[in-house]
Parts: C-alpha cells; sequence; structure tokens
C-alpha cells in the first residue's frame, strides 16, 4: 500500500475536510480543517491503514498569517511501513483542538509539551498542565514573538506550614 | 500553589513520597510522585523538565552549521547518532549525499554510540539495582569505544563529528589498532556480564515479570527501538527505512517475548553483539582513502609568505584539523561548496578559498535550504531520534523539533511502575534509559 492510496480514500470519505495535499521533499503533506482531526485520525488509525503510532506531534508559529498556529502530526503505520504527516491551522481567537490523548496515549505529554511552549489548549486533555516549565512561568516561549532572552523573577519560596 | 493531579486523586489513608529529582538510586534528575499503600505503589506522577534549557527556541535563533554542538547535548552518550540524526534530516533537505567513505565512517561511529549507550543503560540499570561489579565491567568497555572515538574525532562525549556532507575529518591513521581494542574488550565484556547476570536469582527476580509492556501498549505510546522490540514488535528504522550503508550489511534484529524489564536487558545485550558485526563488516568494506598527510609542507605561516612569490603546494595544518586535509575532502564530504567548509589550505593561501570561506561563515549567507519541511529519522540508542525543520529560506531553520525517543518512553513510565514495589521502579525507570538531555530538551 502507498501513501497515495490512503490519501485519496481520505479524500474521497473527508471531500470537505482536506485542504490541501501536497509533496515535500519525497514526503507527503496532507491538510485538514481542525474540526475533523479525530475522525480523520481515527479513520487512519483503524485497519486497514493501521497507522498504528503517533511518532510526533508539535506545533509552528507563524505569526504574520491570519492562522497563525500550525499543528503537525505525524503518525506511522507498522503494518505498511508508512509515515504520513497532517496538519491544522488555528486562528488566534481559538486556539482550541481536540485532545488525541482518547487514541494515543502518547498524545498526553506530547500536548502538554504544545500546551506549555505555545499555549494551545486540547479539548478533553485529562491533565493539561505545563510540562517543562514551572508553574508560575509567564508566556509561551516557542512562540516568535517571545523574545530569546527574555528573564522571568524568580518564583518566592514556598512557606513550609504544611500547605 | 498548583496541586498536581495525584495530590488531587490520592486516597486520604495512602502514603504520599516524592522520588527525585535526585535520588541516589536513580540517575537523572526527573521527579516521581508516589502514592502508596505500604510498598506498593498505587499511583504515581512523573514530572519532567529539570533539564529544561530551550533547545528548540536556541536552534531556531542560530545557523544551521552553529546549532551542530547543540544536538551533541542531546543524548550525551551517543551524541555521533544525534549528529547524524540533524545532519542527514538536512541532508534530505539540501538533496545531497555523502562519499561512500564517509558513508561507512558514519556507520561504525553510530554503531560505536549505540553500544556505549547500551552500555551505559543497562550499567546504571545493573549498578541502581547493586550489581557493581556489572557496572564496572560495563564501564571498562565503554572506556575503550570513547578511547577510539577520541582518537578520530577529539573529543569523548560533544563530538561535532558529523558534518552535513560528510564527516569533519578522516579516520585517525592509527585506528585499527584502538578499534581492534574496543571491539575485543567489548566482546569479552559482554561474554562476562552474561555469565554473571542471565541466570543470577537475584537479577532475574528483579527484572522478569516486572514491568510487562505487551506490543499494543508499546506502540499506543510509541515506544521504538530496544523497548519496543523487547515487546516484540519488529521495527528498525535500519531494516524499515534503510539508511547510510545498513542495506549492504548483515545483521539481524533481537527481539524480546515479554516485554518486561529482563526483555530490555536482553535486547540491548543481544543488540550489541549485533552492532559489533555491523562494526566489523564496515570496517573490511571501508573504501580507501589517501595516505596519512600530516607530516610534509609548509607550516601555514610560512605558506603565506612563501604564495606571494610562488604557488605553494601542500600546507602542514595544525593537528587539530589531522585527517581534513584538501586532499582528503574527496573521500570525507560531498562535492558542494555551497554546504561545506571549505578546505583550510584554500582559505590559507588564495583569494578564492578566502571568500568561500567568508561566503560560508558570514550572516545571512552559508547554509540556506529552500523553503519546506522535512522529517527524518535514524534508529539512536533507545529509538526513533528524528528532527522535525522547516525552513522559510534563510540561513537560520524558522522551526526546529527533535522527536526524542525516551520521551515516549518515560511518558509511559507511570503505568509502567503501577501495581509494583517501590523496588521495582528502579530496574524499570533504568531500562527506560531517560537521558534528561533529550527528554527535557
Amino acid at each position: 500500500m502507498e501513501n497515495q492510496e490512503v490519501i485519496k480514500t481520505l479524500q474521497e470519505t473527508f471531500p470537505d475536510d482536506i485542504l490541501e495535499v501536497s509533496e515535500q521533499f519525497g514526503d507527503k503533506v496532507l491538510s485538514f480543517k481542525k474540526s475533523a482531526l479525530i475522525p480523520i485520525m481515527q479513520f487512519l488509525k483503524e485497519k486497514p491503514y493501521s497507522y498504528s503510532m503517533l511518532l510526533d506531534l508539535t506545533c509552528v508559529d507563524y505569526p504574520d498569517e491570519p492562522q497563525r498556529f500550525e499543528m503537525v502530526y505525524h503518525v506511522f503505520s507498522l503494518s505498511h511501513k508508512l509515515k504520513l504527516r497532517l496538519k491544522a491551522r488555528l486562528g488566534m481567537d481559538d486556539l482550541v483542538i481536540a485532545s488525541l490523548t482518547g487514541l494515543w496515549k502518547n498524545a498526553n505529554w506530547l500536548e502538554r509539551e504544545v500546551f506549555d511552549m505555545f499555549g494551545i489548549q486540547f479539548t478533553d486533555h485529562p491533565d493539561l498542565r505545563r510540562l517543562f516549565m514551572y508553574d508560575g512561568f509567564e508566556g509561551y516561549p516557542l512562540r516568535k514573538d517571545y523574545p530569546l532572552r527574555k528573564q522571568q523573577p524568580r518564583i518566592p519560596m514556598r512557606k513550609n506550614d504544611d500547605d | 500553589m498548583m496541586t498536581t493531579r495525584i495530590q488531587k486523586e490520592a486516597r486520604k489513608d495512602t502514603l504520599m513520597i516524592n522520588m527525585g529529582p535526585s535520588h541516589p538510586a536513580m540517575h537523572g534528575t526527573i521527579r516521581i510522585m508516589l502514592e502508596l499503600d505500604g510498598e506498593k505503589v498505587l499511583n504515581s506522577e512523573v514530572e519532567v523538565g529539570y533539564l529544561h534549557r530551550g533547545f528548540e527556541k536556541t536552534c531556531e535563533n542560530k545557523t544551521y552549521f552553529n546549532l551542530l554542538p547543540y544536538t551533541d547535548r542531546l543524548n550525551y552518550v551517543s551524541p555521533l547518532i544525534n549528529n547524524l540524526a540533524y545532519v542527514m534530516t538536512m541532508e534530505k533537505m539540501l538533496g545531497i549525499t555523502s562519499p561512500e567513505r564517509a558513508q561507512y565512517i558514519r556507520v561504525i561511529m553510530s554503531e560505536f554510540s549505540r553500544i556505549s549507550d547500551h552500555l551505559t543503560a543497562l550499567a546504571a540499570m545493573t549498578m541502581e539495582c547493586g550489581a557493581f561489579t556489572v557496572f564496572l565491567y560495563y564501564i571498562k568497555a565503554r572506556e575503550e569505544i570513547w578511547n577510539f572515538i577520541e582518537q578520530s574525532t577529539g573529543a569523548r562525549m560533544t563530538t561535532s563529528y558529523i558534518r552535513i556532507g560528510g564527516v569533519k575529518a578522516d579516520l585517525h591513521p592509527d585506528y585499527k589498532t584502538l578499534m581492534t581494542k574496543a571491539i575485543d574488550v567489548t566482546r569479552d565484556v559482554l561474554k562476562d556480564v552474561r555469565g554473571l547476570l542471565d541466570k543470577n536469582k537475584i537479577w532475574v527476580d528483579r527484572t522478569r515479570d516486572v514491568a510487562v509492556v505487551d506490543p499494543d501498549m508499546a506502540v499506543n505510546y510509541g515506544f521504538t527501538g530496544p523497548c519496543l522490540r523487547a515487546s516484540g514488535v519488529n521495527y528498525d528504522i535500519r531494516k524499515a527505512f534503510p539508511y547510510l550503508v545498513y542495506d549492504q550489511m548483515d545483521f539481524e534484529i533481537p527481539l524480546g517475548e515479554k516485554g518486561d524489564n529482563f526483555d530490555r536487558y536482553m535486547v540491548r545485550m543481544n543488540e550489541m553483539d549485533q552492532s559489533l558485526r555491523i562494526i566489523e563488516q564496515a570496517a573490511e568494506k571501508l573504501p580507501d582513502s589517501p595516505p596519512d598527510l600530516t607530516a610534509k609542507g609548509f607550516e601555514p605561516a610560512d605558506a603565506i609568505k612563501a604564495s606571494r612569490d610562488q604557488k605553494v603546494e601542500g600546507i602542514r595544518l595544525s593537528p587539530n584539523l589531522q585527517g581534513s586535509e584538501k586532499e582528503k575532502h574527496a573521500a570525507i564530504l560531498a562535492d558542494s561548496k555551497k554546504y561545506i567548509v571549505p578546505p583550510k589550505e584554500d582559505t590559507y593561501t588564495n583569494i578564492e578559498g578566502l571568500i568561500n570561506h567568508f561566503k560560508f561563515f558570514m550572516r545571512g549567507h552559508g547554509i540556506r535550504p529552500p523553503q519546506g519541511e522535512v522529517y527524518f529519522a535514524v534508529e539512536g540508542g533507545s529509538g526513533e531520534v528524528g528532527f522535525y525543520i522547516v525552513s522559510n529560506g534563510t540561513d537560520k531553520p524558522y522551526r526546529l523539533h527533535l522527536r526524542a525517543p525516551c520521551f515516549h518512553i518515560v511518558s509511559a513510565l507511570e503505568e509502567m511502575i503501577q501495581g509494583h514495589y517501590i523496588a521495582d521502579i528502579i530496574p524499570t525507570f533504568g531500562s527506560t534509559n531517560m537521558i534528561g538531555g533529550e527528554l527535557d530538551r
């Protein structure tokens, strides 16, 4: 099975949600509407396509574009040895996308990282907190408008009073 | 003060205890909050980020050439594989391939790194279980491997040896001695460790049937590398998507049956045997390069003087640059002026070389890949090391994201230790091979 075939079926199944199919340096890339995230991923995860592994999940910030954030998903099919990249755009006015934690368990930490670094909200995420930065950190460090050398005040010592 | 998930969920009659971020029986800074009933782990929460240093943000503000040393510091026991992952992602974007000899050198270096990674992971795992002899044996073998790596790359850990287009320098003229020694010592150590551990009752009792990960769970959590194969899933990038010259190598993929801690130990042990096989084959097939050139020619200062009235052939480079003489470039670096550092002989003696040098290092010039985005992964010590790079046509990456293999594995730690005893956390955590540098980035 080839990615071409999978993309063709996807386009037939979700005619309104698949926005664009392109090729970048030999990799197939698929853009879709963020509302269709869960159905598309479920479709890919199930047989016969069996994209059973969520390889990676990240985000890219394009501050000058109206749909500022781009979520990037890499899924991998072990049985067909196929990798596929999927992308969805989010605007500043609506920084919410569905969570993949129901389908893949590693999405939990991956989405926490994206929330931590970009401030994107994931609906139905069981425990959406910062992953790397500490509680009380202000701003989202991987956004392009966060200065490289910005310093933040130290957090005060916690009082020792058994909370 | 924010309460964490486990604090909210905890029962009133249980004991909450903190393990880490600095714990004598654990390596790496990671905090595990445990909810205990007696010695049994009812629930746990893993907190990471103590080593977060903004790797991705830093890289987005460095040029493609300058950010290479930062990749050394991701998985710091196998820096060469990190270099390779980044460099091959760039090569995919730039559309260049390295010469054959460089590819074989890369294979040798990444297999040695894989062994050193496995040795370190198992050394930590065994020592924390009390097997100190085994730890010392493993480290003895790693020492020989690092001696070999140091001889050719000039550094033990932060190598930055694999460069876009090839490698920094050719192998040391006398590399065979140390390589044979490293292989022999490692073989002996593996044999000794097998004798000490494989049927050792204490070791087997502590690792067998502890933290079993079935194939579905492993795939669902995005496990790759030895942890995935210990669960019996046959996926190795070197076989599934062969890169470099791995398709010409004869090696096997060891698999586990149960996916418990013992299998993760066993798969790593067997993989080291296979890596040694690969190194021997690669050393056999390694194409020739021009012989050692360090001795002849002028010193650079004399060469500059002499070049005023004659054409200077042959310059003796500083010992630091040994192996990267102009004559060697064809064997170890791709033929592409745009993407590789020009030979130092040219930079020192002729104007065109000097211009090339400045064009390479000047801000805004240098390596400027076409617009677009690329993902490429290689098989690292603990799994798939992947880079996702977005280029906007300038000399700095617009976005650079690392897919760290142990990120996904450590995210499953909570589920792996649930229902086991506190003492079982130690080998389980050891078998995940958590490396703070690549986990926290």
